[in-house]
């Protein structure tokens, strides 16, 4: 997992409520074989007309939005399947910070597996935002260390984060990065089962 | 649980394999195997490219493809598997395991086969291992006295990057299979048995070691048709402590180990057994005798019956809930409450699956058909019955001993191997309403094809009905 400490990036607003998993990806990116490349179906249906056809008018697809790291989006962010795939496919698009007044559990612990960040602002917060980013000025910088947001005016925003989660995201773990802190064990382990079990090693 | 108490067969292999403690409940625990195949491995693979990070113990790692392939025409390749999504998968995990340094035997690859037939064939299975596999019918390989189990995704992709798991431990659970069972009855009457008695989560929380005098008794092949049906009765892994016969299936295999090491593994075998005091958090007795043989009426596992009893009225039972999802399963199965399970004609016959597709089912089922040829007859007219050995090896070997002959001089499709119609994810499937003996492990609704009806069996009673063109009492046959 990639860690996250510090960014200074482009947010764009998406200013609605009950941003479901299926909106984010709907079904038809599931059968693929990679978590890689779901980018492609990010939003898909906002960001395509049924013939395939990029609509001009939503965010992402501005100018002056493309390459947009940071989201800012409505109450209750991720709701809906548990699809692994809804993190995978932000991450594959860019986006490595979402923020919004909410998330669903389970889209907001799949972040953590992933290293996304989900900030939770207040609502004032989070429209102070949202109005910079329909403004002309999009770059916003977050600390996870200050655990702050600085909008583009200098707006200075701290957030709440789980000291463990924050831990892990800082140090890019999840559950493999934190089993491989065990690392020296396992080298011990296989070390001890080469001289006790030597059949079981396959030259 | 007095301080001095022994510790049973799994508490043994727990032990050997706990790295470190984790959080919690949880210890970061050892796999000595991991197994792979087409379907459950490509998010795990992309993960770890990702993350930058390399398979640890490519050499304790071994790929086949088994879920989604073709069971005919297999010397074409990949290339010539229709299905454009079964062929990426094919093609993703030939790329992975090249990019990796995996061993792997693709389609065609004489050794490829069912994952849970090809790691106990190679010797890869062995006594007092630790296995994991993206399938949850793993549990086959507690046959050996192994602890294997079944896993998702993110944890093919952690044990792939660390060898290890975040595991908590389970409880101990033994069930004790006593005497000797009549001629007609084995390993799939046991299990069928065991799961009837028990219920399908009956096992939730445990491991459950299989004694007995009657699975001592048990072939290799049957110890893993026992083992492998433990996860339908709830339980993650069942274990079957190693013993003489688990020895001389092992010697010569590929991968077993040789010469002195090869007695150094056996000492070391040996060890893997449950103390004569160990105490086990549950326990039960099921007599061998009385079983007869057992075929399933509805759609869960437990709902088994005697072949020579009746489907069972819904409101027999003590429960509405059970009630209801048994009149659910009558009317999805095409039965009626009360009438004699015989009468279920069947459409399609399947001798498959990583449960009863190794030599000895072939063989078993191959007595009944040879029976049946002496006797004049030949499988029902109005049957398609189809027999898909569980590896190339296991193929090789029935043709060698004349099997494939004897079941199509009977009218059977001697197919390539694979999971097939198992899952139905290649292109053997059941047509709506079509009823099937099958001697695979599932009976869900749609399992074997969308609004599929099928009746599990053991490999002999599959024979059975494919010659009878009902469900059929295998002793008849014999
Ligand atoms: S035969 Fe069926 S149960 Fe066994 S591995 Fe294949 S799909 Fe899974």
């Amino acid at each position: 997992m990639e860690a996250f400490n510090h960014l200074d990036g482009r947010m764009a607003p998406l200013p609605m409520a009950n941003i479901d998993t299926d909106q984010i990806i709907p079904k038809q990116f599931l059968k693929t074989v990679d978590r890689v490349g779901l980018g492609a179906g990010l939003f898909y249906d906002l960001r395509f007309t049924p013939e395939g056809r990029e609509r001009p008018d939503f965010i992402l697809n501005r100018p002056e939005y493309k390459g947009a790291s940071v989201l800012v989006a409505g109450d209750n962010f991720g709701c809906g399947s548990s699809r692994e795939h809804a993190p995978w496919a932000l991450m594959d698009f860019g986006v490595r910070c979402v923020i919004s007044t909410s998330f669903a559990d389970i889209f907001y612990n799949n972040c953590f597996q992933n290293g996304l960040l989900p900030v939770v602002l207040k609502p004032e917060e989070v429209q102070a935002l949202m109005d910079e980013a329909q403004g002309g000025n999009h770059l916003v910088t977050v600390d996870l260390a200050e655990q702050t947001v600085v909008s583009p005016t200098g707006l200075r925003f701290h957030f709440d984060i789980d000291p463990a989660r924050k831990h892990k995201m800082q140090n890019g773990l999840d559950a493999i990065g934190e089993t491989l802190q065990a690392a020296k064990d396992i080298d011990v382990y296989e070390m001890r089962q080469a001289i006790s079990q030597p059949w079981l090693e396959r030259a | 649980m007095p301080a001095m108490a022994g510790k049973t067969l799994y508490d043994k292999i727990w032990d050997a394999h706990v790295v470190a403690h984790a959080d919690g409940d949880e210890e970061v625990f050892y796999i000595d195997l991991h197994l792979i195949h087409e379907v459950t491995t490509p998010q795990a693979f992309a993960g770890l490219r990702a993350a930058n990070r390399p398979v640890r113990r490519p050499d304790r790692t071994l790929a086949v493809a088994d879920h989604n392939i073709p069971t005919e025409g297999q010397d074409l390749g990949v290339d010539g598997v229709a299905d454009a999504e079964a062929r990426l998968q094919l093609q993703t995990l030939g790329r992975n395991v090249e990019e990796f340094g995996i061993e792997f035997f693709p389609m065609g690859d004489i050794r490829n086969g069912i994952v849970h037939v090809v790691g106990p064939e190679q010797g890869r299975t062995q006594p007092g291992m630790t296995i994991v596999c993206g399938d949850s019918h793993t549990s086959t390989h507690g046959a050996f006295g192994a602890l294997a189990q079944g896993i998702g995704t993110s944890e093919v992709e952690h044990v792939l990057a660390t060898q290890t798991l975040r595991q908590k431990k389970s409880k101990n659970f033994r069930v004790n299979i006593e005497g000797t069972p009549a001629p007609g009855v084995g390993a799939k009457d046991f299990a069928l048995a065991v799961i009837s008695t028990i219920g399908t989560a009956g096992g939730t929380g445990f491991v459950i070691e299989y004694a007995g005098e009657a699975v001592r008794a048990l072939s290799m092949e049957g110890r893993m048709t026992l083992c492998n049906l433990t996860i339908e009765a709830g339980a993650r892994a069942g274990l079957v402590a190693a013993d003489q016969t688990t020895f001389d299936y092992l010697m010569g295999r590929p991968a077993a180990p040789k010469g002195g090491a090869w007695e150094m593994a056996l000492s070391y075998w040996k060890t893997f057994r449950s103390d004569d005091d160990a105490v086990f958090d549950r326990e039960i007795t099921i007599d061998a005798a009385q079983i007869a043989p057992l075929v399933t009426w509805g759609t869960s596992p437990e709902d088994v019956v005697p072949v020579t009893g009746n489907v069972p009225d819904p409101a027999s039972y003590p429960h509405a809930d059970k009630r209801a999802s048994a009149a659910r399963s009558l009317e999805y199965m095409g039965l009626v409450a009360g009438q004699p399970i015989s009468e279920a004609k069947i459409d399609r016959v399947f001798i498959g699956s990583c449960t009863n597709s190794r030599i000895e089912d072939l063989r078993a089922a191959a007595v009944v058909v040879q029976k049946a040829l002496d006797r004049g007859l030949r499988v029902a007219d109005h049957v398609n019955a189809m027999v898909v050995p569980g590896s190339g090896l296991v193929k090789a070997q029935a043709e060698d001993e004349g099997l494939d002959e004897v079941f199509i001089a009977a009218g059977f499709d001697w197919r390539e191997p694979g999971c097939s119609m198992c899952l139905g994810m290649n292109p053997d499937q059941l047509e709506p309403g079509e009823r099937c003996a099958s001697t695979s492990n599932r009976n869900f609704e749609g399992r074997q094809g969308r609004g599929g009806r099928t009746h599990l069996m053991s490999p002999p009673m599959a024979a059975a009905a494919a010659i009878a063109g009902h469900i059929a009492d295998v002793r008849d046959f014999l």
